[in-house]
């Protein structure tokens, strides 16, 4: 059986930017972009690279969604470069950091438009707020079941066969589609680099543009994006920076103070 | 009367994971001048029952043969019904697998809101706010929920447990209805690590990095773990290469972990594993550079190559263990 697969991505500031270069703005509660890069979400890969291998074994068509600001395209071009069949950018003109269910009602109601899909795949939790919501809400928008931390998918006679991670093993289920599932890292589901052919080709490929008023939405509430919750504050927490550097006349000396030191912290506990 | 409910799992028992979500429950529930109302889904032993009767109001059993083991819709289905039934302003959950997948689709048949790995709770002119840690662990944020109930999972382990009263709570049954076919059928559950504690409860984590160069040396780490009755961890770099179990990755893409006590060694603290570690209260580093990341968490460490450092901290531990 080969799927209809709709990957949602999201555009996020790379999360591997030091923390020395790190800077928040107080008042709109939202990060300094300053130099660093904008990346797709590490999980959203992970998903896009198990919807591209779960295509190449049992045919099938993805299409990757975005909801985000003009940069978001770029997201998409690079899913594309990987090899998507198609994308649709839902230009995001209101809060750029939406709460989680008005992202969900977003992507529900673009899902809803795009109409013909057997499996729905978010990654996990994205690499800046760390929310981990929009596959369970975009499950209940949709009115979809849903299971969550998936990293493996094959296709079977009426749905398809999840493996997915818990906290001591794992857990395989057969489900029917349509689904929903969040998808997690896993050796086998690294991100594949696009071609530099595909990267060039990917710019010229077609994107769909859609804007909150083609979805039919609440845009005013989407726009807003804090129904749901509200950030009341963001700000970078003063750590203990002074490190005791252990110090002694000897390596003996100084590990001996290093073991100490660990046994008043443990023996304390 | 108002109420938090708090929802544990049977299977899990009433480990340090339950004990923090009673703990947060129990000083919410004052703050909102609420009764705690443990739900316990499946058929909890007796040593449960009785812990949990001790620290709640209130205790509810879900023990349908349906639940007898976890299932994402099923479970729902159960806890939609049983926090209907009570009104709740605010259902707490710890942050395992489990409850991550269900926070959410709870939060949204009961109209309510749900935030994520919670590290404090406060009410604040009525509202529920939480603090939470955010980009990688490089900022704070304090977020209100705009909706009734506050559906909130835990970094559990940051919580203190509560305190257990003379009286024991009445236990009731829950009266559900669920359904006999669901869309997802589990076929197979796998317990890999049963024999050893959750990386998220340990009290003290000792951790190795690339810095280490191979397999080798996790087996000297492993002895400065067993002296300390800690548990083992490593970096992304040392995961990927396949030295140590992918189960062992602390960071943004693996476990996120806030022992009383960290101990780095041959890790540089990149971004990534900062994200995983960074709320440990107390991080002690061995590395072999001093302008290591890593360092500027630490309340204490040692500038020194960990070959000539591990040997000699086994021993010195030992005798002062003894």
């Amino acid at each position: 059986m080969a799927l209809n697969i709709i990957v949602c991505v999201k555009q996020i500031l790379d999360p591997e930017i030091p923390s020395r270069d790190f800077r928040v703005d107080n008042e709109k509660h939202e990060a300094v972009r300053g130099s660093a890069n904008l990346v797709t979400n590490i999980f959203c890969e992970n998903a896009l690279e198990t919807a591209l291998q779960l295509k190449e074994k049992s045919g099938g068509k993805i299409t990757a969604v975005t909801y985000g600001a003009e940069s978001a395209e770029d997201s998409l071009r690079k899913a594309l470069a990987m090899k998507t069949d198609a994308a649709v950018h839902i230009l995001n003109d209101g809060n750029l950091h939406p709460d989680a269910l008005s992202v969900a009602k977003v992507l529900a109601a673009a899902i809803r438009k795009i109409g013909d899909y057997d499996l729905i795949m978010v990654g996990r939790e994205s690499g800046d707020w760390g929310v981990g919501q929009t596959g369970g809400l975009l499950a209940e928008e949709l009115g979809l079941p849903s299971v969550s931390f998936v990293d493996t998918i094959e296709v079977s006679d009426d749905g398809v066969n999840l493996k997915r991670q818990t906290d001591v093993g794992f857990d395989r289920f057969a489900a029917k589609t349509p689904l929903v599932v969040t998808i997690t890292n896993d050796d086998h589901n690294v991100p594949r680099i696009p071609k530099t052919r595909d990267i060039m080709m990917s710019s010229r490929q077609p994107l769909a543009k859609w804007t909150l008023a083609d979805l039919g939405v609440n845009t005013d509430e989407i726009r807003a994006g804090n129904g749901y919750y509200e950030v009341v504050e963001l700000f970078i927490p003063v750590k203990e920076t002074n490190c005791e550097f252990v110090d002694g006349d000897t390596l003996e000396d100084k590990v001996d103070k290093l073991a100490q030191r660990i046994i008043e912290v443990t023996g304390a506990m | 009367m108002n109420q938090v409910i708090i929802i544990l799992f049977a299977q899990a028992g009433y480990d340090r994971a339950a004990q923090g979500v009673a703990g947060a429950g129990r000083r919410l529930a004052g703050e909102l001048g609420a009764q705690l109302h443990a739900v316990v889904t499946g058929s909890p032993d007796e040593a449960m029952q009785s812990a949990v009767a001790a620290v709640a109001d209130a205790v509810t059993v879900a023990d349908d043969v349906a639940l007898a083991s976890y299932h994402p819709e099923l479970y729902l289905q159960a806890l939609t019904q049983i926090c209907q039934a009570h009104q709740p302003q605010a259902v707490l959950l710890s942050n395992d697998f489990y409850s991550q997948e269900l926070a959410p689709r709870l939060a949204h048949r009961l109209g309510g809101s749900a935030v994520a790995d919670g590290l404090a709770l406060h009410v604040h002119n009525g509202a529920i706010r939480v603090n939470r840690s955010v980009y990688g662990g490089k900022a704070m944020a304090t977020i209100e929920l705009k909706r009734s109930p506050a559906v909130i999972w835990l970094r559990s382990r940051a919580f203190d447990p509560a305190p257990a009263s003379e009286t024991s709570a009445t236990i009731n049954q829950a009266t559900l209805d669920l359904s006999s076919e669901t869309p997802t059928r589990l076929t197979e559950r796998k317990v890999e690590a049963s024999e050893e504690a959750r990386l998220e409860d340990a009290k003290i984590i000792v951790s190795g990095g690339r810095g280490l160069g191979g397999p080798e040396p996790f087996k000297e780490l492993q002895k400065i773990a067993d002296i300390l009755g800690a548990q083992m961890a490593a970096s992304r770099a040392a995961c990927d290469s396949g030295w140590v179990p992918p189960s062992w990755q602390v960071g943004q893409t693996g476990k996120k972990v806030a022992p009383g006590l960290y101990v780095a060694i041959a890790i540089s603290g990149a971004s990534q594993h900062l994200a995983g570690m960074s709320d440990s209260k107390c991080v002690a580093a061995i590395n072999i550079d001093k302008d290591a990341p890593i360092f500027k968490h630490c309340r204490f460490g040692i500038v020194e190559d960990y070959r000539k450092v591990v040997p000699l901290l086994i021993e010195r531990l030992a005798a002062l263990k003894a």
